[in-house]
């Protein structure tokens, strides 16, 4: 069973629907011990890293995601909950992160284009990942914000251009991350959603 | 590269899609919830809902039909029509909305567009214009289907807009909106390029050509049509296939 991480910030329903629509187990939690007993844990967010770390911090998840995620269980991480898997933040100073995949996240450089990064944009193909099984060169998926990782490429599984490149699925072990909105990107978000699935029945 | 997007709008009523010209002769023509679900099969990018209803029980309706969409379709959802305080914001995104359109209580109360902003993100909040050409020149914003004119100027209300925190905006040009001949290429183009914000291209389009004008001639991110999809005369995938045939970056 997947559970939704519930800290107080971004939209659980929307990524619940799609899961529910794919007939995948699932659970919204509130509580950080209840992780312990999920087969994989799915790090929502919306809104700004700082706030969000405090919240996680504040609600005992930090150490819990952290703990669950190094005893190998996957983890998604989507939005801002991808970015908070990196050790810091750059969006309202220096703030640190969960420091599961290495890197930062920094003000995208939109070089003259509109900030935020908003709309559907498409994927290229780097390293294929569990995720991006079915990924293809040019599928499109949707995004919406203003930060970015920065991170070897490695870890990078996916990446669009938006003047520069845009990590989009990021990887490092059982830990996934989406920049994009899996829940809200059609049929290519809602396979990346089955494909971690399949990882957590595994 | 950024696909521009195509965004079929249904126009609903106490829960039922309902179509009508200048809100005249109004029929109901089907369930809101199939009609997205097909829209989302023929590529849509986004779903926008304007309600049009005007009573409360019609309100409640609507979010149920909002949270019965979001449980089915999984490209972004808009929601507009009669929003006017936080609160409609927040039942209407918990319900499963995306993005939240606010016109005439947005131009009464500007502070809702930073309000919203400042509590929800200005990733959903959607500021939709309504804007008519004026006799010396310019643009002047109207409210109420166009009955009422607010005498403010489009350009610096779109400005004032980006500046509260609006997300996007929604333009429909009221001397096109209905007549099939094409978008307002010069207003959409005027509002685009003084935003650094989207900008949704909205009223008159007509045949496939109208599509390609607005993206290659304007600044346009999006456009919007109703009628056009709703009474099949263009299928969301001809008009992409069209778009790309003009070398028009648009989602597969």
């Amino acid at each position: 069973m997947i559970q939704i991480v519930d800290y107080g910030a971004g939209n659980l329903f929307s990524v619940q629907n799609a899961l529910n629509y794919l007939q995948i187990e699932n659970k919204v939690t509130a509580d950080p011990a209840e992780l312990d007993k999920a087969d994989g844990i799915i790090l929502p967010g919306v809104g700004a890293f700082r706030d969000a770390m405090q919240m996680l911090n504040r609600s005992g998840f930090t150490e819990a995601i952290k703990e669950q995620a190094a005893q190998g269980k996957p983890l998604l991480g989507i939005c801002l909950g991808m970015q908070m898997l990196f050790e810091k933040g750059y969006e309202f100073g220096e703030t640190e992160g969960l420091g599961l995949i290495p890197g930062c996240v920094q003000l995208i450089d939109g070089g003259g284009l509109k900030i935020p990064h908003m709309g559907w944009n498409d994927l290229t193909v780097l390293h294929g990942c569990a995720l991006s099984e079915d990924v293809q060169n040019g599928d499109y998926v949707y995004f919406v914000h203003s930060y970015r990782a920065e991170t070897d490429d490695r870890y990078i599984s996916c990446y669009t251009m938006y003047n520069e490149k845009i990590p989009g699925l990021v990887f490092c072990g059982n830990v996934y991350g989406a920049q994009f909105h899996p829940e809200k990107s059609g049929q290519v978000g809602m396979g990346i959603l089955k494909n971690f699935a399949k990882l957590v029945t595994a | 590269m950024l696909a521009k997007r195509i965004i079929p709008c249904l126009d609903v009523r106490d829960g039922k899609v309902v179509k009508g010209v200048n809100f005249v002769g109004i029929k109901e023509v089907g369930d809101p919830v199939q009609c997205a679900i097909d829209y989302d099969r023929q590529g849509a990018d986004e779903i926008t809902f304007l309600d049009i209803t005007a009573t409360h029980e019609g309100r409640s309706t609507m979010i149920d039909v909002v949270r019965n969409t979001a449980k089915n379709v999984f490209v972004p959802l808009t929601v507009g029509g009669g929003i006017r305080t936080v609160d409609d914001f927040r039942d209407l995104l918990r319900a499963g909305a995306d993005k939240i359109s606010v016109n005439s209580a947005a131009v009464r109360n500007p502070q809702l567009i930073s309000e919203a902003a400042d509590k929800f993100g200005s990733q959903c909040v959607v500021v939709a214009i309504d804007a008519r050409r004026k006799a010396e020149g310019g643009f002047t914003v109207v409210v109420n289907g166009g009955r009422i004119d607010m005498q403010m100027d489009a350009i610096a209300w779109a400005k004032e807009c980006e500046r509260r925190g609006a997300g996007e905006i929604l333009l429909t040009s009221m001397d096109t909106d209905g007549c099939k001949q094409g978008f307002d290429l010069e207003l959409t183009d005027a509002i685009s390029k003084v935003v650094n914000i989207p900008v949704i291209a909205s009223g008159g389009c007509g045949k496939l050509e109208h599509f390609s004008q607005v993206f290659e001639k304007t600044g346009a991110d999006a456009a919007l049509a109703a009628s056009l999809f709703h009474f099949k005369e263009l299928t969301v995938q001809q008009v992409k296939e069209h778009l790309r045939s003009h070398n028009i970056p648009v989602r597969r």
